[in-house]
């Protein structure tokens, strides 16, 4: 594991922030860190980069202790979290160069990092100036500057349009399939994460209510029926009064759980023989989106 | 120390585009040039003064302001702008999970705070011989060169330096926990008052508060007749006991602030 914590909880005064919390970051992976705002998503990578004194429980990365590991696993992690930190009076090569000098990194690397997000025509220009996607995309170059093996990545698509969206989740993406890097993002979009994650934890209210790997979260999405009828309430009624579940109503759908095609069947020629009007009847996946919801929703 | 060579050298990197570095390097200028101007077009008034009178009048019109208002104030913004440069790039989380040990971070920033200060003080010494040699140039009747003042005023500028520690430090925590402006600026115009007040009555604590010590600073300038017929020369009582309470407050308020960084949560 890259990154693995064990019973991580932290208060902010009385309040318990991150409850309990057990990670398991595998090598290699995209870990997706979903949660709705105000979760706790911060907070732990705070954590994780030592920016906050772990409370209680233990943090282990690349299979050291942070505390006493500290600088040594710090320099193999490159981090964007919130908002990029950015001197806005100097240029963005100068934030990199900047950023290089700390890091004793050759200046000529500063020249790849702004060809690789596409700063180069902007190098000159003062950070102040930069569009919010510039901003990112200029921290996401001062993450990636030191050639980390883990990226901790918190909500790194934020002001992005969806070109520079495509782009950094391109450039995530070629990063763990070609240069063997691990990367940890969180985001509070479950499409954004879908689409590159191997791996999924999901938190609410500090606590993990999910962690996996992103074909596990797919199984948990069970089938359903989907009927579109012409007078759904009643339909749902009588399917209800015929020892049918019914998960979800609304002007033009029912939702029934599914069970077999022979039970698909049954429930189309039932309501066919007593009068519903049936336009259409098919097996459908609930989305990921609304299976995130649910499950932040339950806790 | 790699660490701290680094970040101060990083500090330097960052800052010498900004109003904070260059305050320190264009206050002294301005302020000798316009000591320069007005002797210059008024030399007639001060051929008569001998060498080191001269020298006490050119350099000795900075020093009043020096130590009552100009040298706190210096460091007062000084002590915000070092800070303010992270607080408003929102850079603290940054720079404290950078590969370098916080200590060197948190010194790196307190040192170079000290440094400015350092800068500013060292070029008033050079704008100060620099531009009273150059009148002696221009003038010839300004016998500026007939005395050598760098010794004397190196140490009192050198006094100066030390005066300022304890206030620097003071404001350098300050600067460092809080992000507005008005706080660390506030409490520090307040106490510079409060310390012109207490130093320039002659309060026999006002040693023990560090921003009366510029202040005081001024009065460890003596004269020394020496034997007959010789020059007279300047003493700097160096290490006076304000001294030592400056120093001494720069030495707890760095430990403490260092602990207060490992405490902080990092915003």
């Amino acid at each position: 594991m890259v990154i693995d914590t064990e019973g991580l909880t932290f208060n902010f005064g009385k309040q318990t922030v991150v409850k309990s919390l057990s990670l398991k970051v595998p090598e290699g992976s995209i870990y997706g860190f979903l949660g709705p705002n105000g979760a706790g998503k911060t907070t732990t990578i705070k954590l994780l980069m030592n920016l906050l004194k772990t409370q209680e429980g233990s943090i282990h990365i690349f299979g050291k202790e942070l505390q006493s590991n500290r600088i040594e696993i710090l320099s193999q992690i490159g981090s964007l979290i919130e908002q990029p930190a950015i001197y806005l009076h100097l240029s963005g090569k100068e934030n990199l160069l900047n950023r290089a000098l700390l890091l004793e990194i050759p200046a000529k690397r500063v020249d790849e990092m702004l060809d690789l997000v596409h700063l180069t025509n902007a190098a000159h220009k003062k950070a102040g100036q930069y569009s919010l996607g510039m901003k990112q995309r200029l921290g996401i170059a001062l993450a990636l500057l030191s050639d980390p093996k883990l990226l901790i990545l918190d909500e790194p698509t934020n002001g992005l349009d969806p070109n520079g969206i495509i782009e950094i989740r391109e450039l995530l993406i070629r990063l763990v399939s070609q240069h063997q890097k691990t990367v940890f993002i969180s985001s509070h979009l479950l499409a954004e994460i879908e689409r590159m994650a191997t791996h999924v934890g999901i938190i609410n209210y500090g606590e993990l209510l999910f962690q996996g790997s992103i074909e596990e979260l797919q199984a948990l999405n069970k089938p359903q029926i989907q009927i579109e009828a012409e007078n759904t309430v009643d339909a749902a009624n009588f399917l209800k009064k015929n020892d049918f579940e019914v998960t979800e109503v609304d002007e033009h759908h029912i939702y029934v759980p599914f069970a077999s095609k022979q039970n698909m069947g049954e429930i189309n020629t039932l309501l066919n023989k007593n009068g519903y009007t049936i336009y259409s009847i098919n097996k459908q996946q609930k989305d990921l989106e609304k299976l995130f919801l649910a499950i932040t929703q339950n806790a | 120390m790699k660490g701290f060579i680094l970040s101060f050298r990083s500090e330097f990197y960052k800052t010498r585009k900004t109003a904070g570095f260059w305050s320190a390097v264009i206050l002294p200028l301005l302020i000798c040039l316009l000591l320069f101007i007005v002797f210059f077009s008024k030399s007639e008034d001060f051929k008569t003064l001998p060498a080191l009178m001269l020298w006490l009048r050119f350099a000795g019109a900075i020093f009043g302001i020096m130590g009552s208002f100009l040298l706190p104030m210096l460091i007062v913004f000084i002590g915000y702008s070092v800070n303010s440069i992270e607080h408003k790039a929102d850079t603290w989380k940054t720079l404290f999970s950078l590969p370098i040990s916080k200590l060197s971070v948190y010194a790196a920033k307190y040192f170079y705070a000290f440094f400015l200060v350092f800068l500013c003080l060292s070029l008033f010494v050079l704008f100060t011989l620099g531009f009273g040699n150059l009148l002696s140039v221009l003038k010839p009747g300004l016998r500026f060169g007939d005395y050598s003042i760098f010794g004397t005023l190196t140490q009192m500028y050198c006094k100066f330096f030390l005066s300022s520690l304890g206030i620097l430090s003071i404001q350098f925590l300050l600067g460092l926990l809080f992000r507005d402006f008005l706080k660390p600026m506030g409490i520090g115009f307040v106490c510079i008052i409060a310390g012109d007040f207490l130093g320039g009555a002659g309060w026999k604590y006002a040693y023990l508060f560090p921003y009366s010590h510029p202040m005081l600073a001024l009065k460890a300038f003596g004269e020394s007749k020496g034997k007959l017929n010789a020059m007279p020369t300047i003493t700097v009582d160096m290490f006076t006991k304000d001294t030592w309470v400056s120093l001494a407050v720069a030495i707890i308020v760095f430990i403490g602030g260092y602990f207060i960084v490992l405490k902080k949560s990092v915003k």
